[in-house]
């Protein structure tokens, strides 16, 4: 049977992957960030799963703005890196698991939630930079197969967070009934609180952030009756990506061990969070 | 208050999206370095290829930052024109809340905006 091993709830901010690319994470701008991740890193390198379930959202990399798909789900064997207009990251192409991503559509769709399926996806830094935190280096190829699940973040209406943590539950109970004796994390990446447009650019809110990286383990419940007026309000107009945290969060157990967070401002425009949970909680 | 009513927050909703499809798809374009040189070599003929309006034409040429998310742009995507000048994201940061870059970047390492 397959078993979720652990989750990790990171930001996914495209200066973190850069700032690793061009060997700048010993630079005093970034340093605090990677002293950060690194005992998360550490403990991760020890506990290779054998797929990864990566929630993300696209930025106008390999979906636009024609077909806007609220969930979605890769069911490729191959997700090239994308070109997002300097070329594309000089990290390692993913492997998809076509088997595991047409389980989880089948559970999924008879479950109540209808994904859009993609055969054909390019990956941006919304799930790069997440597996080079995770990873910092791959080599030739990433340490494990991976799974893209895609949820619309930029447009208004999003779905709700009830919603998010409701497509977790269910994400769970798939992974539940899968035969292959197979290890997953989860990633749910985005945040935390930040806004690039407006006059309120550049807003960051680290009590919010606080209450929302003890909450994802201990009372998710709360964060998933937060309303998206309340989200953006509190988040910033981008900060609404941590409903995808509740995706992780909703396919774990409900008692899960914290084994480290960090948190820091800023990653560019973004306050910036690791939290890294196991599972498996004897 | 809805989500619509925060004070600078500009929200990209379904009608902002409509209204700025041609504009969006012109930033999306710019993706493949072919288009990029395309774009450099004459902005005018690619925003008309676009279909832009005269308003969306004047904000991308101009380079007006506010009127472009005021016209239907996403940030996400007007951010790709803003790399092709080379522009980070915290100078549109700061044109957007009224501060240069450099302020804009000091703001965020003192700690980000906790108060707007």
């Amino acid at each position: 049977m397959s078993e979720v091993i652990w989750g990790l709830a990171t930001s996914h901010v495209p200066s973190i992957g850069a700032a690793m690319d061009h060997g700048k994470t010993q630079d005093p701008y970034w340093k605090p960030l990677f002293d950060g991740y690194q005992p998360a890193r550490d403990w991760m390198a020890e506990h290779t799963p054998d797929v990864a379930i990566v929630v993300y959202n696209d930025h106008a990399n390999g979906v636009d703005l024609e077909v806007v798909p609220t969930f979605a789900i890769g069911t490729a064997d191959h997700y090239q890196v994308a070109d997002e207009g300097w070329g594309p990251r000089p990290v390692p192409d993913v492997v998809g698991d076509p088997e595991l991503s047409q389980h989880l559509v089948e559970s999924l769709v008879d479950d109540g939630f209808d994904l859009t399926l993609f055969q054909d996806l390019d990956v941006d830094h919304g799930l790069t930079v997440p597996l080079s935190i995770y990873c910092p280096d791959p080599g030739e190829a990433w340490p494990c197969r991976v799974v893209p699940l895609l949820v619309n973040v930029i447009q208004y209406p999003q779905p709700t967070a009830a919603r998010c943590y409701a497509l977790g539950k269910a994400i769970g109970r798939a992974l539940a009934s899968y035969e292959p004796d197979v290890k997953v994390a989860i990633f749910g990446t985005g945040g935390m609180s930040h806004q690039l447009a407006g006059a309120r650019a550049g807003f960051v809110n680290p009590e919010f952030d606080a209450m929302y990286l003890e909450a994802i383990q201990t009372d998710p419940e709360r964060l998933a009756g937060l309303s998206r007026e309340e989200l953006i309000r509190m988040a910033g107009s981008e900060g609404i990506e941590l409903i995808m945290w509740l995706i992780m969060r909703g396919a774990m157990n409900d008692e899960i061990r914290r084994v480290h967070e960090t948190y820091h401002v800023p990653a560019s425009n973004t306050a910036a969070a690791l939290a890294l949970f196991d599972n498996r909680v004897q | 208050m809805t989500t619509h009513d925060l004070p600078g927050t500009p929200i990209f909703d379904g009608g902002a999206s409509r209204r700025g499809l041609h504009m969006n798809q012109l930033f999306m374009s710019l993706r493949s370095a072919a288009n990029r040189e395309r774009f450099t070599a004459d902005e005018v003929a690619y925003c008309d290829d676009y279909r832009l309006t005269p308003e969306q034409r004047r904000a991308v040429l101009e380079r007006d930052w506010q009127a472009m998310v005021d016209l239907g742009g996403s940030i996400f995507y007007i951010y790709k024109l803003a790399m092709m000048d080379g522009r980070s994201m915290q100078y549109l940061g700061g044109v957007f809340s009224g501060m240069t870059e450099d302020e804009f970047r000091a703001a965020l390492i003192a700690g980000g905006r906790t108060d707007v």
